[in-house]
């Protein structure tokens, strides 16, 4: 039996939540979130599981644990379109089940449980139309702005280790846009347009393989998207390693784009993957498949040069060259 | 009226770790040490500050980021908790503070007359971000005065670091002639490490400062080249380097603080007073003051 019931990727702006009705587009994109948010209840589905990419972290992954969080938020780019007021239910106990999950696969993770931490504005958009009633638990997870592909792949399999070892089913939901590129300068909300035709074209072709249920494959593409259609804010294109290490890598999926349009120049989609009898056919892949996270290497000096200057050891589990820089 | 001017600029980084280290009543963590280098050097600042008559302090955050324009904010109080997303242990922070709408207007205006894409935050809901309060409290902890905060403009992530450079050495310029034609004297806050590559693990006690070092020599290299050219008045030439030093180090800069800084204060040919520098989980940081008055530069 699989534990993970579907796989939703959805955009984070706030455009759809605050004023869908100022843009055709964007009124498409909250038309797919409705969609999308009867297609989750009826999965039976008891958690969601978010990954957001406009929750970055440094200091490991961070798992919002608090288990009502309640504010009124302001993003700090579109304040203008108003104050976004939230109450969510967060599964506190599944969160510490992801953190034992991450330490035994060697990630550094930590649980955050702090009335008034500022939940990201991609998060509460996703929750506020996915689940506006509460009905299923959630937990939001952060992108670590260091991360590379192994640590999010063995990060996406220890969510996944702790919805089985729990027998929990749950949804995956990654929050981010595909191509990320925003206007900077004011534009009219009816002139909004993907930002350029290659970010669309590479938005299309993305969206093709996970319209034939391909994910893995599309988190195979991770790197090429990330040099073709994204400002490189980070190390690298994420949320489809996470998603995909999350649902088991594999092709085996029905996959549908509910709306692909544009919010400010990005690439905003609502995409939905369910499981599928059979997979759609697969790339070769010549990267490895890590099971553990075992940290950085340090090509910039050697563990014995750290030792010879005085840096601290491996002993203490602190940073080093496995798992400092 | 065109009496107004810049006392004085720092650079004035806001790692969390020195409120949380400092104590303070706002804060909700409690430390028992830690960062004394830094926060000693802060000490310093705050007690030059004290001399000086100042109506208001003026700080660029890299921590309120908008690719849409250069924002200000544009109510004139506010009171909430500040929580820190990447440092929640330890940054969880009350404040109230008034902002000096009409200054803050007046740079806006200038720097749109100037072409530049700005915008005015006028929602009353919005939390002020960590960088801006975390500079003005180690600055002038005081909280009597009122500041004006101005967004990090990152359009230059989708261009380089000389785009983003060109932008706020443009912003500097229309700070500078706002607050002279406001007639108020300000303290500009650059609101920046240098060197920003952190170390992505946490010791137990973050405190624990057997465990806290530059993540790089490298970084430590470059921080020192950036702060000789500071204390030798040579800011052209810094602003020369700086791309190149923001690329090599991650450094903070690229949120432009920096470069507005020099820019406001006209490029800076006096020597610089370096209060501290030190390390915070990896990056650098230092304090810095140009202090234009008693140089003669400004009244």
């Amino acid at each position: 039996m699989s534990h993970v019931a579907g796989g939703w990727l959805v955009p984070g702006m706030p455009h759809p939540l605050m004023c869908p009705e100022r843009n055709a587009g964007w009124n498409k994109i909250r038309q797919a979130f409705d969609q999308a948010r009867k297609e989750i209840e009826q999965s039976d589905a008891d958690l969601l599981v978010i990954y957001s990419t406009f929750w970055p972290s440094i200091i490991g992954h961070q798992i919002q644990a608090l288990a009502e969080p309640k504010w009124t938020h302001v993003d700090e780019e579109w304040h203008e379109l108003g104050s976004i007021d939230y109450e969510f239910k967060i599964d506190a106990h599944f969160a510490e089940s992801i953190r034992a999950a991450c330490q035994k696969r060697g990630l550094h993770a930590r649980t955050v449980a702090y009335q008034g931490f500022p939940i990201d504005t991609g998060s509460i958009v996703a929750l506020k139309l996915l689940n506006p009633d509460n009905k299923i638990p959630a937990v939001i997870l952060s992108s670590n702005v260091y991360s590379d592909r192994a640590e999010t792949i063995v990060f996406g399999k220890a969510c996944h280790d702790a919805v089985k070892e729990e027998g929990r089913k749950a949804v995956g939901i990654a929050v981010s846009a595909l191509s990320n590129r925003l206007f900077t300068e004011i534009v009219a909300d009816d002139q909004d347009h993907i930002h350029s035709l290659k970010d669309d074209e590479w938005n299309q072709k993305y969206l093709e393989f996970l319209n034939l249920g391909r994910l893995e494959d599309v988190s195979q593409l991770s790197r090429q998207f990330h040099r073709e259609a994204r400002v490189h804010k980070v190390s690298n294109f994420k949320p489809f390693w996470w998603l995909s290490a999350f649902m088991g890598q594999h092709n085996r999926y029905q996959g549908k784009t509910l709306a692909y349009e544009p919010i400010y120049g990005t690439g905003a989609a609502v995409v939905g993957l369910w499981p599928a009898e059979s997979a759609a056919r697969d790339l070769e892949y010549d990267e490895n498949d890590p099971e553990q996270y075992e940290g950085d290497r340090n090509v910039l000096s050697s563990s014995q040069q750290n030792s010879d200057f005085g840096g601290p050891d491996v002993a203490d589990g602190y940073p080093n060259g496995k798992d400092g820089i | 009226m065109s009496s107004g001017s810049i006392v004085t600029g720092v650079l004035a980084p806001h790692p969390p770790h020195l409120i949380y280290a400092e104590n303070p009543e706002q804060n909700e963590p409690q430390a028992e040490c830690g960062w004394e280098g830094l926060r000693w050097g802060y000490e310093r600042l705050r007690r030059n500050l004290s001399k000086k008559d100042f109506d208001v302090l003026v700080v660029y955050s890299p921590h309120w980021a908008t690719m849409v324009g250069t924002h200000f904010l544009g109510v004139p109080h506010f009171k909430s908790v500040s929580v820190d997303p990447i440092f929640p242990n330890l940054f969880r922070f009350h404040y109230e503070l008034d902002v000096d709408v009409e200054l803050s207007q007046a740079i806006h205006d200038e720097a749109a007359s100037q072409g530049m894409v700005t915008k005015m935050m006028t929602n009353p809901d919005f939390r002020v971000d960590y960088g801006t309060i975390i500079s003005c409290h180690l600055s002038h902890p005081a909280w009597d005065k009122p500041i004006v905060a101005i967004s990090s403009n990152r359009a230059a992530r989708m261009f380089n670091n000389d785009y983003m450079q060109v932008n706020a050495i443009k912003l500097g310029q229309a700070t500078r002639k706002a607050i002279e034609k406001s007639g108020k004297r300000a303290i500009l806050l650059a609101s920046n490490s240098l060197s920003h590559r952190h170390f992505v693990t946490e010791p137990p006690l973050p405190e624990d400062m057997s465990k806290e070092h530059i993540s790089h020599h490298g970084q430590y290299l470059w921080d020192m080249r950036m702060l000789e050219l500071m204390r030798a008045g040579r800011s052209k030439e810094m602003l020369d380097i700086l791309p190149d030093f923001t690329e090599q180090t991650v450094a903070e800069t690229d949120s432009g603080a920096l470069s507005w800084l020099m820019s406001a204060m006209d490029y800076p040919d006096y020597a610089a007073e370096v209060h501290a520098y030190g390390t915070v989980i990896g990056t650098g940081n230092a304090v810095v003051e140009w202090d234009a008055q008693s140089q003669g530069v400004t009244p």
